[in-house]
Parts: structure tokens; sequence; C-alpha cells
């Protein structure tokens, strides 16, 4: 009787695997690309060691400015101004508070992934910034009150982006449904707007929240500069997430719009439980590139006088004892950028995958 | 009729500024603080320290005012503005001081609704040259390569002084200033011209800043001062007295250190500036010791100086025009009599 024995698999031909098959796959098929590959291996050799001394092995980490005696990046900057880059002129003794946000948001995000019971997360998206709010802020609750004037850095950064973010989302999803709506009224006020916000660029809508908003309200009336900025972008950015939203809209079938009115749910039954969450589904990679686009566009609230991270490296370096630090002050401003952005579409690209119901 | 209605709107919203901030003493005291524009980063003038503090000459200007109407040189509230928004902070009631390194000149004094209650920095554009050159006055740069801004009143400025001195130059243009300064730094030029108090700053930015310097010339007037809304003689005597009075004690030799001393003094200025004897601040409006309170909280402007842009500081900028008037330069206060 035959029995059946396991054969041992053979391993693969030794000119079909490894790192020298890989190497000549990728990197040196043919002479062109064999030139190529050699270009830029050397492009990077005369790039990276240079950059590696001056950001690591030359740089200074400890000690005072007088000390410096390597060529490299002088970190000290950083270090001694660290607290400035992340919360502007926030009291130092109160920044445990924009801390517990920061906490407080990691958690709200992995709640969001966790609980599946819809009334709770709704209860827990809208606490949210309410709690947010009132521990930066305080006045509440017996917490010292910090005006906005004393809110800055990378803090402010990621408020007004947050803030920007947040509200503009469902402002911006109304507007699309207008533009799409078969109301004269309501269109053409949709279109008005959309087209009119998209037409001018952010530092003019900055500009004037800044200088021609405050001749309006003359005396006592103190209106925000943070709050005008704020709302400004808020606008800014609504009509720029109506446009992303209404691609999503167009591509949704004709069918589905009949097929929810065949079903007999109202306007608004048919948009939230049918139209929409297909129409946002397909617009999540555009709305996550605007998201971080206006992450970036935040930066120009420097030029109103508020203090972002960015603009944090030029007042820090108006410091008569801290002269001619720019240079490390933008690497670090530029790490935490792409820190920010990178981190942003790496979760956009959690959420593609979690909302994909393509089999 | 609707253009009646109109007018009178128009007429009420034009109206409504200069009677709501008639009294800005009044305000001040109201509020219980000064609320003073600054810039958002001067080096010297004003900018925030690793702490958060704001710090500099134009900031301790802020103060001096806060002192004289608190007696306390900490109730000041700093708004940082840009040099656009910094006029509109002012005629909008946003903030009751500007002292943020403002050029005075006829068009701002004359066509804003604003008025400049005196000149705390004599400023003037000057010349920042390698040492390589070997030069030691601006008219022994004839031939030089300059490293200019493109489209501003400094290259304007750099043309006319060369023009006048029968002097040639060569120009290499830049966008921004940041790029001007790279092209000196790099070598492609002999020397780079801006305010003087930006090239004292500029140098401690070189490598070393041993190897370049600034001359002596200044080739153009801009006198900083600080700012206050017009209509409120009231206020604007404040503003510019607690000007006068910084002044006044270097003068006398009142410091921040002496004033509790000097207050025993003999000299009658002395005794007027301290409010020994006299009521110049209760005709201000403000209590008889508002002197006193500047000197000893702020300092008088020597101190100032010093401190924040002159030889107690990193920046190291010369007196040169602002010195007191008895000692060659062009500080000159009214007498406290």
């Amino acid at each position: 009787m035959a029995i059946y024995t396991m054969k041992e698999a053979k391993p693969a031909p030794t000119g079909n695997r490894g790192v020298i098959f890989w190497l000549r796959e990728n990197l040196f098929p043919d002479v062109k690309n064999s030139l190529l590959t050699l270009a830029c291996l050397y492009i990077l050799y005369t790039i990276i060691p240079p950059l590696l001394n001056w950001m690591i092995f030359d740089a200074t980490w400890t000690g005072t400015k007088e000390e410096i005696v390597n060529s490299g990046a002088r970190w000290i900057f950083i270090v001694e101004k660290f607290d400035q880059f992340i919360y502007g002129f926030y009291p130092e003794n109160l920044h445990w508070r924009p801390n517990l946000v920061a906490i407080l948001s990691v958690a709200f995000f992995i709640s969001l992934n966790v609980i599946s019971n819809n009334k709770v997360k709704i209860t827990i998206i809208l606490l949210f910034p309410i709690v947010c709010y009132t521990l930066i802020s305080g006045g509440w609750f017996g917490l010292e009150a910090v005006p906005t004037e004393k809110w800055g850095g990378l803090m402010l950064t990621v408020l007004v982006a947050a803030v920007g973010i947040i509200a503009s989302f469902p402002i911006g999803i109304v507007l699309a449904l207008g533009r799409q709506s078969d109301m004269p009224i309501v269109k053409t006020l949709c279109i008005g707007f959309i087209e009119f916000v998209r037409g001018v660029p952010l530092i003019t809508i900055l500009f004037m929240a800044s200088v021609l908003l405050p001749l309006f309200f003359h005396d006592g009336i103190e209106f925000d500069k943070l709050l005008r900025a704020l709302i400004g972008i808020t606008l800014f950015q609504a009509a720029y997430i109506a446009e992303v939203v209404r691609g999503g809209l167009q591509a949704i079938p004709r069918g589905q719009y009949e097929a929810s009115e065949a079903l007999g749910l109202s306007y608004w039954q048919g948009m939230i439980l049918v139209i929409l969450p297909q129409a946002l589904k397909i617009s999540i990679p555009n709305l996550v590139g605007s998201f971080i686009s206006l992450f970036k566009d935040t930066t120009l609230v420097l030029i109103i006088g508020l203090f972002d991270v960015l603009a944090m490296v030029t007042l820090t370096n108006s410091d008569t004892n801290w002269l001619g630090f720019e240079v490390e002050g933008y690497v670090f401003v530029t790490l935490i950028y792409w820190v920010c952005c990178f981190s942003m579409s790496q979760y956009s690209k959690s959420i593609e995958r979690k909302f994909n119901t393509e089999h | 009729m609707k253009v009646t209605k109109l007018a009178l709107l128009m007429g009420m919203t034009a109206l409504v500024p200069t009677l709501s901030h008639a009294d800005t003493l009044d305000d001040v005291m109201k509020k219980g603080v000064l609320n003073c524009g600054v810039s958002t980063g001067i080096p010297g003038f004003s900018a925030a320290d690793s702490k958060g503090v704001w710090k500099g000459l134009d900031v301790d200007y802020c103060r001096a005012v806060a002192s004289a109407v608190f007696g306390d040189a900490s109730k000041v509230k700093y708004f940082p503005l840009t040099a656009k928004e910094r006029f509109t902070a002012l005629q909008s009631g946003e903030i009751d001081l500007l002292s943020r390194a403002t050029t005075w000149t006829a068009t701002r004094d004359t066509s804003l609704g604003l008025t400049f209650a005196g000149v705390n920095y004599y400023d003037g554009q000057g010349f920042l040259v390698s040492t390589k050159l070997g030069v030691s006055s601006a008219k022994e740069l004839d031939g030089a390569t300059f490293c200019i801004q493109a489209g501003t009143t400094t290259e304007l400025n750099l043309t006319d002084y060369f023009k006048s001195n029968g002097m040639e130059y060569k120009a290499v243009t830049y966008d921004t200033s940041g790029q001007t300064i790279d092209g000196f730094k790099n070598g492609r030029c002999d020397a780079v011209t801006s305010d003087a108090s930006q090239l004292y700053g500029l140098k401690l930015k070189m490598d070393d800043p041993a190897s370049v310097v600034v001359l002596p010339e200044v080739i153009s007037k801009e006198p900083l001062g600080p700012v206050v809304r017009q209509g409120d003689e009231k206020w604007f005597k404040i503003a510019r007295w607690a000007l006068y009075a910084t002044l006044e004690a270097e003068e006398l030799g009142v410091s921040s250190s002496n004033v509790d001393a000097m207050l025993k003094s003999e000299n009658p200025g002395v005794k007027r500036l301290l409010g020994v004897t006299g009521q110049h601040g209760k005709d201000l409006g403000l209590k008889n010791d508002w002197a006193y309170q500047i000197v000893k909280q702020a300092g008088n402007y020597g101190e100032m100086f010093d401190k924040n842009v002159g030889k107690d500081s990193p920046v190291k900028i010369d007196r040169g025009l602002n010195k007191l008037w008895n000692q060659g330069g062009l500080m000159y206060s009214m007498p406290v009599r």
C-alpha cells in the first residue's frame, strides 16, 4: 500500500530570490535604469550625510548659548523656547489643561471606534467640544480664565484647524445640498455664497476680519480677534467642503435618489439614510485633502497678529538674547507639520478601509 | 427722505468714535488696564522673552504710561499687531496707545485721525559693511556692491544719497529682506542698508558678528514714536508728558535706583518733576507722584535704552542721535515747571 508522504518543498531557484535578485530586478534591469539608480544614489550620498551631521551628530542638544562649539544645529534654542512653541503665552502653571485636552482627544477618537451605541456616540461628539473649550478657556468650575490673546503655538494651530474642520463640515454639507436643491432662492443663495468665498483668497477674508470689522463696531464691543479669525476660516472652509461633497453627491446614481423616494422616505430621511452615507464615503479622500490644506493654511493667521506655531518662530527669534536661530526654528516647525499632516492622511486611510463596503 | 436718513445715519456713525473715546483716561481707569499695541517681534523694541514676558524700549514706554496712570507698571495688556493692523486697532478703540516703532510722517499724523505723542527713538537708514572693506565712513563706499530689497524706500534713499555725493554703487537686488541678508552673509555684496536699529540685530545674526561693522552715517530720517487717537487732548498730553518725564529724569540724574533718595533732593527741578512741589500731575488729571512712579517702575530714558537696545543689551546700539540734547543728541524734554 502506497502511503502518501508529504514532499519537502524545494527552495526556489537561486536566480529568482534573495537580495541580489531583487536588486537586479528592480534597480539594475538594464543600462538606462542602472545609470539612473547610480545617479540617485550619488544625489542621496551628497545630501543625506551632511544633513544627518547637521541635525544629529554635530548638533548641540544641551548647555547654554555661550557654550556652543559644534557646527551643527543648535537645538538648545528649541529646548529653551519649547513651551512657547507648544503653548504660546498660555500661563505655565496651567499647561496641564491643554495637555489634558490632548489626552481627551486621543480618548475621543478611540472611543468613537469602540462604542457602537449611536446615542452614546452622538452625546460624546456633542459634549467633547464643550469640555475642550471649557478646559482651555476656563472661567467656569473654578478654572482660572485664560483670555484668547494668551493662546498660541501648536495649541492654537491645532485649535484653529480643529474648529475650522469640525464647524465647516456640517455647514459645507448643507451648502452642497442647497446647491442641488430645487428651491430657487435657496439654490441662488448657496451658489452665491460658495462662488463668492471661493473667489477670494483666505488672506483677504482674514484681513477683512481683523482690519475692517473692528471699524464697524466701535466702542466697547470687543469682538475677540481669534473668534473673528475662526468665523472667517470656517466660512471659507465650508465653501470648499460644499464643493467636495457636491462631487460625491453627483457620483451617486439617479436610481438611488429615486429608490429612496419610492420607499416613501422624506427628503431629509432619504438624504441622511441613503444618499449622504454613500456620497460622503466617496468624498473621503478629497475631504481629507482639503482638511490637510486647511491645517497648513492656518499659518496665515500670523498676518493678523495671532501667534500660531510658525509665527512663534519669528517671535522667539526677536528675543535679543536669541537672535539668529531661525533655521532651527523652521526645521522644528517643518517636522511638526509633517507629523500632523502625515497622521491625518494615515487616519483617513483607516477610515476609508473601515467604510469600504465593496467585496 | 431716504437720502436724509442715510446721511443722518452716516453722520452718526462718524460721530460715534470721537464721542465714545472722548475721555480715554476715564475709560482706561474704568478698565483698570492699559491696552497697548506693540509689534509681533522687533528685537529690542518689543519682543517676548523665554518666559513669554514682553520686553523692549517700546514696551517700557507702555509701562511708563501705566505707571503714571495707575502707579503700577504691570497693568498693561499687550496687543501684538502687524504693521497693517496697527492704525485700525487704534482707530477702532481696541488699544489706547500704539507703541510699535512707528515712523512719524506728515501723512500719518494728519490723515489717519491719529496724533504722534513724541519720538522715543530717532532711527534712520544706515550701512552694515564687512570689516574686510576697511572703510570707516559711508563716504568711502564709492563703487561698492550693495544687497538691496527691490522696490523699497530704502533703495530710493540709497540712490539719492549716492547721487548727491557723486558716488556710484552696484546693486544686487533681492525680493525679500531675508534673501537680502543671506546674500550679504554669503559674500555676494560688500554692504547692506536698512534702518540702523535693524542693522545691529542683523549683525548679531552673522556667523561672526565681529566681521561686520555698522557705519556711523545715517542717510534718512525715521523718527519712531508712540501714537494716540486724535481728538482727546487730555490723553495725548499724558502720553506726551510720560515720554518727557523719562527724558527729564535722565537729564536730572534721577534713575530707578536713586529715585527714593532724590525725593529729598534740594534741586528745584527734581522737586517739581517728582511732585514734591507744584501740581503738574494734578494738571494732567493724574496723581502728583506720576513721574516718580514712572522713574521708579519703568526707569528713566537712559536706563530703558541701555537695558533694551544699548550697552547692557546684546544688540549694543550706539546711542547716537538718541543722546540727550546736552550730550550731542536730539532727545529734548520740554521743561517740567
